[in-house]
């Protein structure tokens, strides 16, 4: 289940306040009911002569009349994510693209294909499909359907057309020479804004990512070291009589809030780790789609530079010039209206991300809390019936 | 300071005084010394040890020096309130007796009565007939000084860890209050809960402080140990005395008989001296047997206060030793209770602090 279910549902745990309720009732534009069910399970090994990797099994489930039949099932591969990541892109590069698991993971020296890697993978590729689905407009995107209905070869197909890769090449080439000219100092306020916001937004986020993984890593070694100490106390407790059971109860204690440890240091690499990764990829996917606006700014400011120097082909310079006008508005109305979606979306992930957080916590010292009352609550009894039968020194 | 004597009190004649730890050593050693069947309170750690990192290893530290006199002032409780230990001059005047006191102690000469190391150790090996009691209680203390070592080498680690936890968590504050400059609506549920993450961070200081009282309250009886040993060890050179004083009237009363009988029943020096260099006259012989004879008469009685002496220690070293047990156990239980008392508090603090956490949170 993705957390954005969340976004068209009350969740009980959390308590409604005024704003969050400003925040459900801006999503009454979204799909309410939903007409489209991903799942990405069932990873599974495919070894050939060249090479070995991974497919997913993709399930659709739809209502949709645009879809032949209401149920898919395909198996993608992660390259095939990448491509329709970049169909996406393409097609509309002003909108804010869910981001993709990585290839590699530099850090933790996770194997390429262990279980934890590909696990991890699984559910951020779900959690893709699931952005894409939710969204206004990619929702309804061709290539996305292609993705989900066709078989493999039929993808493969699919896939060789369209324009080929050098002209997208060449594309990116024109667009960034024209970006060189001024398209910062034309660009509307609002873009400025939203950069200074993703400069700082992408340093705080990856300072928490820091932050988290270091907390992670100290948890996992008091972890350690809790596992040592409980039974020490049972080794002492061979030694003795009287005190014996007592020992024998701290030692419990300590095992069970040794595994409480794990149960919250599980709850933060499941949940807290892996959003602060989303966030981090998206704020690089933000700057990029900033920038690619301000490339659609620079083609049209540099074609109104040509006509103000040019004396002749005025007539056609003024109508590419309207054209790319249209395009330029078009562009920034998508990012503007992506943009509110995605804060709005990100303040719903940070706020029951940070409460899970602390949830968590509060389980945890809950469950501590009992474990050493109840051990206090049997002692204090046996006390009670010593301090009785025991005539006082 | 003096603490009320509970021996009978001839009226205090001072309140209180000054005393260096050296002093506190040279007390001990002489109850040691003078009490040996007696199982003596051990005094706090001279140096710091088992510190988790981050608590200081100076002994100059303003809270090492006053854990050290809470240990010390424990170290006086204790031998006050001891059935025989009480009772000891030497201990009054150390409470009361300002100058020369060191001098006082000196003059019993003490020191003369303590056993040597190297006679004790001797004794551990050579013992033929060894107490079973006393055997199986040198392996407690053993046990105890061993596994009681373990474990606070270990609690320091996991303070350590602990520690690291509850500090980290700091670093949310600094990096909430920053991002929530830049956001409107979620600023204010971050700010604030920055600073409940503040407070978690700091909350940790006070815990590990307490939490070295419960260590110490442990090294105390991983000191006992040594206590504990040292009777057992005074108990096996009385043994080896003993053995070793039985071995030499035996071997005199046999020596005693040969030269009675002329019969050379066991090769000695003398009887090959003899041999070579003619026999004694039965003057000579004469005299040798009624040295020997009163040589045996005196080793008899020696024996006999010896061993007088050996079962008195047995009876009052058990004594005490049973009512150290009962004080340990009693102690352990109390301070295992206390452990139990701090993780419930430590508990409770992170549930307030997580629970308001979480109040901001859900408002972001």
């Amino acid at each position: 289940d993705t957390s954005l279910t969340e976004v068209n549902s009350f969740s009980p745990s959390i308590p409604i306040s005024p704003s969050s309720m400003i925040n459900q009732y801006k999503f009454e534009d979204e799909p309410e009911i939903r007409d489209l069910f991903i799942t990405v399970d069932d990873p599974e090994s495919h070894i050939t002569a060249i090479e070995t990797f991974i497919t997913y099994r993709v399930v659709t489930k739809t209502s949709r009349g645009e879809f032949d039949s209401s149920e898919y099932e395909v198996r993608r591969r992660y390259q095939d994510f990448l491509w329709l990541k970049s169909k996406l892109e393409e097609a509309h590069p002003t909108l804010i693209i869910p981001p993709l698991p990585e290839k590699f993971i530099m850090k933790g020296m996770v194997e390429r294909f262990s279980d934890e890697f590909i696990e991890t993978r699984r559910k951020a590729l779900h959690k893709f499909l699931n952005r894409i689905a939710d969204h206004p407009t990619l929702t309804f995107n061709e290539d996305f359907k292609i993705f989900l209905t066709a078989q493999a070869w039929e993808l493969s197909s699919h896939k060789k057309q369209g324009p080929g890769l050098l002209s997208r090449m060449g594309q990116t080439v024109r667009a960034v020479a024209s970006s060189v000219r001024g398209a910062v100092k034309n660009r509307p306020g609002v873009f400025t804004e939203m950069n200074d916001y993703m400069e700082t937004f992408s340093q705080k986020i990856n300072l928490l990512d820091k932050i988290a993984h270091r907390i992670y890593k100290e948890e996992r070694d008091y972890f350690n070291e809790m596992k040592e100490y409980g039974p020490i106390h049972t080794l002492w407790s061979a030694s003795e009589e009287d005190i014996a059971d007592s020992l024998k109860g701290i030692a419990s204690c300590i095992d069970r809030c040794c595994k409480a440890t794990e149960k919250r240091m599980a709850g933060l690499s499941e949940n807290l780790l892996p959003i602060l990764h989303e966030y981090i990829l998206y704020s690089e996917i933000l700057m990029g789609v900033l920038k690619r606006r301000d490339q659609i700014q620079g083609e049209l400011d540099s074609k109104v530079d040509a006509l103000a120097n040019k004396k002749t082909e005025k007539d056609l310079l003024s109508e590419e010039i309207g054209k790319l006008e249209d395009k330029v508005e078009r562009a920034n109305n998508a990012l503007k209206a992506d943009w509110d979606r995605w804060k709005q979306n990100m303040q719903c992930d940070m706020r029951s991300t940070f409460t899970n957080v602390a949830e968590n916590n509060l389980h945890y010292y809950e469950e501590c809390l009992a474990t050493w009352e109840s051990f206090l609550a049997s002692q204090t009894v046996d006390l009670h019936v010593e301090e009785d039968s025991e005539e006082r020194p | 300071r003096a603490l009320e004597s509970q021996s009978e009190g001839q009226c205090a004649p001072v309140d209180s005084l000054w005393r260096r730890y050296s002093e506190f050593e040279l007390l001990r050693n002489y109850l040691s010394v003078t009490y040996p069947h007696i199982v003596v309170p051990p005094l706090p750690e001279k140096r710091a040890d088992f510190v988790w990192h981050k608590l200081s290893a100076d002994n100059m530290d303003p809270d090492f020096v006053e854990r050290r006199r809470i240990g010390l002032e424990n170290f006086l409780l204790r031998v006050a309130s001891h059935p025989v230990l009480c009772q000891d001059k030497i201990f009054y005047s150390f409470l009361t007796q300002e100058g020369g006191w060191k001098e006082m102690v000196n003059e019993t000469g003490f020191q003369l009565k303590a056993d040597s190391r190297l006679k004790a150790l001797n004794a551990t090996f050579r013992v033929k007939n060894p107490d079973k009691r006393f055997t199986e209680l040198k392996h407690y203390s053993d046990e105890l000084q061993s596994v009681i070592s373990h474990l606070l080498r270990v609690r320091a680690r996991v303070a350590d860890r602990l520690y690291g936890v509850y500090k980290v968590h700091g670093n949310y504050g600094r990096v909430f209050s920053e991002w929530s400059a830049i956001e409107k609506e979620m600023g204010d549920g971050l700010q604030s809960a920055g600073h409940h993450m503040d407070v978690y961070a700091a909350s940790i200081d006070d815990i590990l402080e307490e939490e070295e009282h419960y260590a110490d309250q442990l090294k105390e009886y991983l000191f006992y140990a040594e206590a504990l040993r040292a009777v057992c060890r005074k108990h096996e050179l009385m043994q080896y005395d003993l053995e070793m004083a039985a071995q030499d009237l035996t071997s005199k009363k046999q020596q005693c008989e040969e030269l009675a009988t002329g019969t050379v029943r066991t090769f000695s020096l003398k009887g090959m001296t003899s041999k070579l260099f003619g026999q004694e006259t039965p003057e000579q012989r004469e005299a040798k047997v009624k040295a020997l004879e009163e040589q045996i008469q005196e080793g008899e009685e020696q024996l006999k206060s010896k061993n007088l002496e050996g079962r008195d220690f047995v009876k009052s070293a058990w004594a005490d030793i049973e009512r150290f047990k009962e004080q340990k156990n009693h102690d352990l239980k109390e301070a295992l209770i206390s452990y139990a008392v701090m993780q419930i508090s430590m508990c409770k603090k992170g549930i307030q602090v997580w629970t308001n956490a979480k109040e901001c949170f859900s408002k972001m």
